[in-house]
């Protein structure tokens, strides 16, 4: 085996393939986005050299840190989210439903198969005000609350969480299973032997659980924080980034900027400032996970 | 010999497959409206009948429903413009042009001697914004202005404003009653921010967006940040009703047409639809129509009209060739009569021949039409996609207050 996997003609066989592709259709973009951040203009009214003259247009740009800060809380938050209440659901699978979880597993892993977009329209029916009062605001115009009746999806303070509510609830099931398979994962032995040492609930999930799982738990996180970061699909089908830009993170910018004002070159200048995003927080979270485990 | 026979009678076909392939073309048309309504709906019918007669001249329609803008850059970008299009921005239509991508339909129609099927009010305003060219289809021939529900005026004692502080003073009653004042979609934005261009152009002239384009007058100017101030009063007192910005388009004209709210402003190309029983629930004979009112020591009168010839259809200039041709002189000679006969609607090609009964409320806009001294485009006919999109979006947190009259204006006099 080892003789066929040091042949190289072998590997060029399993992975060439692949990495054409790869290289066809995410490599070859990548720097053709590199390199557009140097030039400006779009398909229609073609290129020209314009240097560095779109980072010093970042820099000064109001719109980009909004849209940054945005996405940055938006990220922290829903991962945060999404993770820990994977984790609470998952401790709930394993340690007390047990055998019987499957159905609850099944219910709760539903909306990750949903498409985006049908959640979006099922969320902003039940939040909606006009042209008939929505679930909630139906709800709180029952129990004579019509103070708090109001344009949830309209205004950016409420937008905010309407949304990060929806995407915690559409993914935490996934890392519900993701987190399960690796608490299934832990030897009974080492369980029934912190049990015996009187370790129990909270002290036992502190103490010998959460640590075991701590590998699992860095994986979702990475995976969660890169969805996150670049989140695109729900914002667009739940308030299409507004009212105004109040809810548009850098995805959505660089979107717009791009294919709506023709600017392809400071669209890529701001889609890399994504990628180094993504990249930074990978790393950080690497480099944490190496130094806890060494 | 037969063997020969054979031979020619097989090289005929051959032939005779390959000219018939070579005529044959394929028109498509792509709008973001749906295919049964206003002018899609009678250049598919027209095109179908020419289909019947000419079967080598295929037809068909796409209905988009993403972001013309975007669609319409990826396809010009991939050299995959269809035959006939909706363009939202006059300045991609010039941008377009000038790659040689865009139909210049004065020349063609001359050529075609079809030009005398345009009516020449429409030609002006078309030209007017595209650049001196004419290179849109003008499909419709709108005004725009505030449509309300004469019962509820009449109920309580509100005649037609004649100044924007009557109309303010009139939504306040309104909103003291509990009825609705204006129906708007902030979903849309532009149904707001043509309230903003409509005070700007009472304040300044008809020609205050002409002077914006030639730079002799500013967006930051006070003008502007009195209407922009205007429009956000009349936001922040409810006069929009709730949840504004959720409203979507067929919310705000359902709203108005089931007696929800007292006025709208909107474009006549809605007549199709106060027209509709169906969905006209107040009835078609209970709707007036008023310009916006003017301005206290404003230059602009009631006079001046908010005109044009809906959204721009342009046609693609590297499939202009004959057969196109003869499909264009059927299509546009019959365009105009057909959409009076089977609509009722107003638009920038002569009818021949005028249908036995008209709908009132379509005679009565026809006279307003016609009663037009100046016209003027709306507020963004100038600007460029981004600053479009800028008013558009923006023009939400202005009526919510989350933004300032200033800083709204501020970014679209930069982003211009």
């Amino acid at each position: 085996m080892n003789k066929v996997l040091s042949d190289w003609r072998a590997i060029a066989v399993f992975v060439g393939p692949a990495l054409l592709l790869y290289t066809c259709i995410v490599l070859i973009p990548i720097f053709w986005s590199l390199g557009l951040t140097a030039y400006e203009g779009s398909p229609i009214t073609g290129f020209r050299l314009v240097g560095a003259e779109n980072f010093i247009r970042l820099i000064h740009d109001a719109t980009f840190f909004k849209a940054l800060w945005f996405g940055t809380r938006y990220a922290l938050f829903v991962s945060a989210g999404q993770v820990i209440f994977g984790l609470l659901l998952a401790l709930m699978y394993a340690f007390y439903l047990k055998k019987t979880s499957a159905l609850v597993r099944t219910l709760v892993f539903l909306p990750v198969v949903l498409p985006t977009v049908a959640v979006a329209q099922m969320v902003s029916k039940l939040f909606a005000i006009v042209p008939q009062y929505g679930l909630i605001n139906s709800a709180l115009h029952a129990v004579h609350l019509d103070s708090l009746v109001q344009a949830w999806l309209g205004q950016g303070s409420t937008a905010f969480w309407i949304i990060a509510a929806m995407d915690i609830w559409k993914a935490m099931g996934f890392y519900a299973i993701l987190l399960y398979t690796g608490l299934v994962e832990i030897p009974e032995e080492t369980i029934e032997a912190a049990r015996l040492d009187g370790a129990q609930g909270w002290s036992l999930a502190r103490f010998v659980v959460l640590p075991l799982l701590a590998p699992i738990t860095v994986a979702s996180l990475i995976f969660s924080l890169n969805g996150t970061l670049k989140v695109f699909d729900s914002i667009m089908a739940l308030t299409g980034g507004g009212p105004g830009n109040a809810t548009t993170p850098l995805t959505l910018l660089f979107y717009r900027t791009s294919f709506t004002y023709s600017e392809y070159g400071y669209g890529s200048t701001l889609a890399l400032t994504l990628a180094l995003q993504c990249l930074i927080v990978t790393l950080l979270i690497f480099w944490r996970a190496r130094k806890s485990g060494a | 010999m037969h063997k020969n026979i054979r031979f020619t009678a097989l090289t005929a076909l051959l032939v005779l497959i390959t000219v018939a392939g070579a005529q044959s073309k394929k028109v498509v048309f792509l709008s973001g409206q749906n295919e049964d309504v206003g002018y899609t709906r009678i250049i598919s019918e027209l095109a179908r009948d020419y289909q019947k007669q000419h079967p080598n001249v295929s037809y068909e329609y796409q209905n988009n429903t993403t972001d013309m803008t975007q669609k319409l850059q990826l396809l010009a970008g991939s050299n995959n413009l269809p035959t006939l299009y909706s363009i939202g921005e006059p300045s991609l239509l010039q941008q377009l042009y000038a790659k040689g991508e865009i139909v210049d339909l004065e020349q063609t129609f001359k050529k075609l001697g079809i030009y005398n099927q345009l009516n020449p009010v429409a030609v002006d305003i078309n030209k007017k914004l595209e650049g001196g060219k004419l290179l849109g289809l003008p499909l419709e021939l709108n005004i725009e202005g505030v449509w309300y529900n004469k019962k509820v005026f009449a109920d309580n004692g509100i005649r037609e404003p004649k100044t924007w502080d009557e109309m303010l003073s009139a939504a306040e009653k309104f909103k003291q009653k509990g009825i609705q004042p204006f129906s708007a979609s902030g979903d849309q934005g532009w149904p707001l921010t043509r309230l903003l261009g409509g005070y700007a152009e009472r304040y300044y002239g008809a020609d205050a967006m002409d002077r914006v384009k030639a730079g002799t007058l500013k967006l930051t100017d006070p003008g502007f940040v009195q209407a922009a101030a205007t429009v956000q009063d009349m936001g922040k007192k409810g006069y929009f009703g709730q949840g504004v910005n959720t409203v979507d388009y067929d919310t705000a004209v359902d709203a108005f047409l089931q007696g929800k709210a007292a006025m709208f402003y909107m474009g006549s190309w809605e007549l199709r639809n106060f027209n509709d029983p169906k969905r006209n629930q107040i009835g078609a004979g209970n709707i007036g129509f008023f310009n916006l009112p003017a301005v206290k020591g404003g230059k602009g009168t009631m006079s001046d009209w908010s005109i044009n010839t809906g959204l721009v259809v342009a046609m693609n200039q590297k499939q202009n060739d004959a057969a196109l041709g003869e499909w264009m002189k059927y299509v546009f000679s019959n365009y105009g009569t057909r959409s009076m006969s089977e609509l009722g609607a107003l638009t920038g090609f002569k009818v021949s021949k005028m249908p036995a009964t008209v709908p009132a409320l379509t005679t009565m806009t026809q006279r307003k039409l016609n009663s037009a001294k100046k016209g003027y485009l709306w507020f963004e006919g100038y600007f460029s996609p981004k600053a479009t999109s800028l008013s558009q979006k923006n023009v939400q947190l202005l009526v919510t207050g989350d933004m300032t009259p200033e800083d709204f204006l501020g970014q679209l006099q930069n982003g211009k």
